[in-house]
């Protein structure tokens, strides 16, 4: 019994180390670069836990449903009859455009990168710890995923892989706080980046100027000059608009076409090059004027 | 031998937090989960502070951050802080009366949520809502329970 007692003068040695530990790890995980292989490895360490964890739910399939109250129920279906008529014409244009993307690529001659162009995965666990909204999907190495893929759902982006196992990855979501990604709004051209709030329904338009001519309501579009979305698949919804003077720029809210807390199944594009590679035709045909 | 598959269970009651800290749950439900490893830890450091101290804490909270996808150390820093800080208190803690218990570590799951808050902020920028503290709440609320149901598991299973 007296060991409890003699172990006690030894306690903030332990918080001390423990402190210095944990700050190495801070640094390592935030300032380094290792830390994305370190955090594969890990992913896949502990990967079981989210098999066990999702077992309830894949054994009563709907049960979470069943916790929702009443009201909310009756306000989601109000919700999703008014979203259908509008997603269901975006859907006709989002296959459109994938369908233009591939025709587009098969004209670059990377026709390799069609065969494995899309890869469905499931959704094994959405975290949903205000500070880092992820999701871990089924897929890894294994199938052929890889760092920086696009993550769309059947309405919008979803995110983009930031880690992989060999059978599992990890998704960054846009809603996510560290997240930015760049659109184009779709009614007017202009060019904008879209951050995270780490809410599930808001994302931030971020450094637009008084000036810019934008509606609540205008889609925003992958712009695809961030180098890690291909271009024109919706992102959000522009839903709140205002006008601060006092502010430098707009402060513009708008809500992701994804429904980000409620994904099971995803699309994975592969990837797609940074900077288009010039080919030879381009190249020759290429004015000068267009290198920076 | 015997001693060994004592602690396993005390482990085992960890494992079971870090799957309730994962699973699936409905929106509503998620946002005022409560801190399940954090909670039992708390239980154990108190009943059983020779066994289970910082350094447990320090590998649990590495392995939520792993899970949760928290900068790596996070958790694991905000964890040891907090049952640092209950295993220098456990003989004045346990004397309590189970409601005064939950008012007193509402305080503390309020402190690690600030330390949790604060980290963030330094190193990703997050901001601040109010309800990144629901779960302090359903902490305290969900205590008294936890604390009845590890004491009866610890004392079936004659846990030392």
């Amino acid at each position: 019994m007296n060991q409890s007692y003699s172990r006690g003068s030894s306690l903030p040695l332990r918080l001390f180390l423990a402190v210095v530990c944990s700050a190495g790890l801070m640094f390592l995980d935030r300032y380094t670069d290792s830390s994305t292989q370190l955090r594969s490895y890990l992913t896949t360490a502990v990967s079981p836990l989210f098999y066990v964890a999702s077992l309830p739910e894949t054994l009563f399939s709907g049960a979470s449903e069943q916790f929702m109250s009443q009201q909310a129920v009756l306000d989601e279906n109000a919700r999703l009859k008014e979203t259908l008529l509008q997603q269901s014409g975006q859907l006709q244009l989002l296959r459109y455009l994938q369908q233009e993307n591939e025709k587009l690529r098969a004209l670059l001659g990377s026709s390799a990168v069609i065969e494995d162009k899309r890869l469905v995965a499931e959704v094994l666990a959405v975290y949903s710890h205000p500070f880092s909204h992820q999701v871990v999907l089924n897929k890894g190495t294994k199938d052929g995923v890889t760092e920086h893929q696009a993550v769309i759902d059947d309405q919008g982006i979803v995110g983009q892989i930031v880690s992989v196992g060999p059978t599992s990855s990890r998704a960054l979501l846009i809603s996510d706080n560290t997240h930015a990604i760049a659109v184009r709004a779709e009614r007017t051209g202009v060019r904008a980046i879209v951050e995270g709030l780490g809410q599930w329904d808001s994302l931030r338009v971020m450094h637009l100027p008084h000036s810019t001519d934008i509606r609540e309501g205008d889609r925003l579009l992958t712009s695809g000059l961030d180098g890690r979305f291909p271009e024109g698949y919706p992102v959000a919804r522009v839903s709140k608009i205002s006008q601060d003077a006092s502010q430098p720029f707009m402060v513009v809210y708008a809500e992701p076409y994804a429904l980000l807390d409620r994904i099971r199944h995803v699309l994975l594009l592969s990837n797609t090059p940074r900077v288009p590679e010039p080919t030879q035709e381009t190249l020759a045909g290429a004015a000068p004027q267009e290198q920076p | 031998m015997r001693k060994a598959g004592r602690i396993g269970f005390i482990y085992l009651s960890l494992f079971v937090a870090l799957i309730l800290t994962v699973m699936p749950m409905p929106q509503l439900v998620k946002l005022a989960r409560p801190d399940w490893v954090l909670l039992v830890l708390m239980y154990w450091v108190m009943a059983l502070p020779q066994r289970i101290s910082v350094g447990t804490a320090f590998f649990s909270g590495f392995i939520v951050d792993v899970l949760v996808g928290t900068v790596l150390g996070v958790n694991a820093l905000a964890f040891s802080v907090v049952i640092f800080i209950v295993a220098q208190h456990h003989l004045k803690i346990r004397n309590f009366s189970v409601v005064q218990q939950s008012l007193l570590l509402g305080l503390l799951l309020a402190l690690y949520q600030l330390l949790l808050f604060w980290l963030s902020h330094f190193l990703t920028g997050v901001y601040f809502m109010p309800q990144y503290l629901w779960p302090v709440v359903t902490g305290m609320l969900v205590w008294p329970w936890l604390f009845w149901l590890l004491r009866r598991y610890r004392r079936q299973l004659k846990i030392q």
